[in-house]
């Protein structure tokens, strides 16, 4: 526990020692903010919800989170540090959690700078801060999923463009595949096994301001099933 | 201290370590010496637990480095080849971090930083991004987390590579200090670090150990048994020849000034330069050079890893 709380440290104090970690939150705001304001033309839309704001961010995460977690392991791997790191007297599984809820963490404060927007919304008008507060769990759980993609596909590599590009490939198929259904019907069984295993699709429901435990057992099943893999990709190390 | 019994590693089909078996005593400073790729990164990640035998055992301090990986890392301190490190990282924040993971707790830890800034030298870079720091530096920094915990054992693969002669006169001077109350490994190729600070060596080619002992019986065992002399007098070269103690003698140049240069193998293969010298005065020949060869570390090397 007192490792993976180092290793936490450490790699949030990462993501805010250089430049980097703030231009990655930054150009997260701009992108989402002028999508919200301007794409979707809040003011002339004359609703004070955040419905569309959350339908978007799937697709803007597809961006932002491969940037966060790019680094976490093919870093590691490129500078060799991997080998001083895992020669010390920890478990795997300890360093994977402790990554993985830094960039966790990362994520986090970037959905706090969002809260502008909600706090906009309850100045102009009176939104349904349910509705909001259910999307903002939600906006986390499907980040925390995208998170722990990313991480394990940057155990797979130390070029940390090539993680970054392959994780955008599989979170964005992992995307589409939830688009599939409504066009597909006559596929029957298979489609509803598309739309279980879509990140999209589990999301959906939640800008609609509905938390169901399917879909957070979906969600942290993802979580469990990717750092698992990076933990026994990360052991596999010792075989090769 | 270090137990290692038919150790093999294979990384797919290429073999890396060949079935070695060592052993290496409480406080002895043990230098892996041989040729790049013949496998002693490979032996020292194995020792450290970073990779995994492919058969045989290692064990450090009692303990296998299989089955109790975690105790055998407590017990060990480790620079890799190379020298990785967090270059974002100050040198504080880092030695901070790696006493943190080493389990050193708060109070005794920032004691743990300056004992080591203090034993590698740090003071002058404690707040520099390890990233701007030079070669030399970046070694000490290494070096100073493989000594965070104090470990019983050290490992250190190629620890003064890349560095330039003050630098590595350095290093080897903090290594010769630390052998004093710890277990050291440490591999190069560079056989006149080993002489200076090693009581044993293992020489290790194409994943297997070709020789071991310390550095003056490698020398001893591989020396030659030729005494060059360079003589001159007509006499000379047949009266050497005829020499009783002279077992064999060739002539190997003719030197300005009638010199004769000949090279002279004594009976028993014994060093006859004292012999020789009596003989030169008793014939009043005049001598210009008698020397016994003597076979340095290189030409061990040489000969075990090359042959």
């Amino acid at each position: 526990m007192s490792n993976t709380l180092a290793i936490f440290k450490k790699e949030l104090r990462g993501y805010f020692s250089s430049p980097v970690g703030f231009v990655f939150i930054i150009f997260y705001l701009l992108v989402s903010n002028a999508f919200f304001f301007i794409v979707q033309d809040f003011f002339r839309q004359g609703q004070v919800t955040m419905r569309y704001y959350f339908a978007a961010l799937p697709w803007i995460f597809l961006f932002f989170v491969p940037a966060v977690t790019m680094r976490l392991w093919s870093e590691e791997k490129k500078l060799g540090t991997l080998e001083v790191l895992l020669t010390m007297p920890l478990r795997e599984t300890e360093v994977v959690i402790g990554k993985f809820l830094a960039s966790l963490a990362f994520v986090f404060v970037s959905l706090l700078c969002t809260l502008t927007l909600p706090i906009t919304l309850g100045i102009l008008g009176r939104p349904d801060m349910g509705v909001i507060a259910g999307s903002y769990i939600g906006a986390l759980l499907l980040g925390a999923a995208y998170l722990a993609m990313g991480q394990y596909i940057s155990s797979l590599t130390e070029n940390q463009v090539v993680a970054f590009i392959i994780s955008l490939f599989v979170i964005f198929t992992f995307l589409l595949i939830g688009l599939a259904p409504s066009q597909l019907n006559q596929l029957g069984a298979f489609a509803h096994v598309c739309e279980y295993i879509s990140l999209l699709s589990h999301f959906n429901n939640v800008t609609r301001g509905v938390i169901d435990s399917r879909d957070v057992v979906y969600y942290l099943s993802m979580v469990g099933i990717f750092l698992w893999l990076n933990i026994k990709n990360i052991e596999a190390r010792k075989w090769r | 201290m270090i137990e290692v019994q038919g150790l093999t590693k294979r990384y797919g089909r290429a073999l890396a370590v060949d079935n070695i078996s060592f052993h290496i005593s409480k406080g002895e400073v043990v230098g892996l010496l041989g040729p790049n790729g013949a496998g002693k990164s490979t032996t020292m990640k194995i020792l450290t637990c970073f990779l995994s035998a492919t058969a045989g055992q290692a064990s450090i301090a009692g303990f296998d480095t299989f089955d109790n990986p975690l105790e055998v890392r407590k017990q060990i301190g480790y620079l890799p080849e190379s020298c990785p490190l967090y270059l974002d990282m100050d040198v504080v924040a880092y030695l901070r971090f790696c006493a943190e993971i080493r389990g050193i707790s708060g109070g005794e830890r920032a004691q743990a930083v300056d004992r080591v800034v203090a034993s590698c030298d740090l003071g002058k870079v404690t707040g520099k991004l390890i990233g701007h720091l030079s070669k030399g530096y970046r070694q000490r920094v290494g070096l100073a987390q493989a000594l965070i915990h104090d470990p019983a054992v050290l490992v250190l693969d190629e620890p003064t590579s890349g560095l330039d002669p003050n630098q590595i006169r350095d290093i080897l001077r903090l290594i010769g200090a630390l052998g004093k109350e710890k277990t050291v490994i440490h591999s190069t190729h560079i056989l006149s670090e080993v002489e200076a600070t090693s009581d044993r060596v293992l020489i290790i080619n194409n994943g297997r150990i070709v020789a071991q002992g310390t550095p003056q019986e490698l020398v001893a065992r591989a020396s030659g048994t030729t005494v060059f002399v360079t003589v001159q007098g007509d006499s000379a070269p047949a009266g050497i020849a005829e020499a009783p103690f002279v077992k064999k003698a060739d002539r190997i140049d003719d030197m300005p000034g009638g010199f004769t240069r000949m090279a002279v193998v004594g009976k028993d293969n014994q060093d006859i330069s004292v012999d020789l010298y009596r003989l030169a005065v008793e014939k009043g020949w005049l001598l210009s050079e008698l020397r016994f060869e003597t076979a340095s570390l290189e030409d061990v090397f040489a000969k075990l890893t090359r042959g």
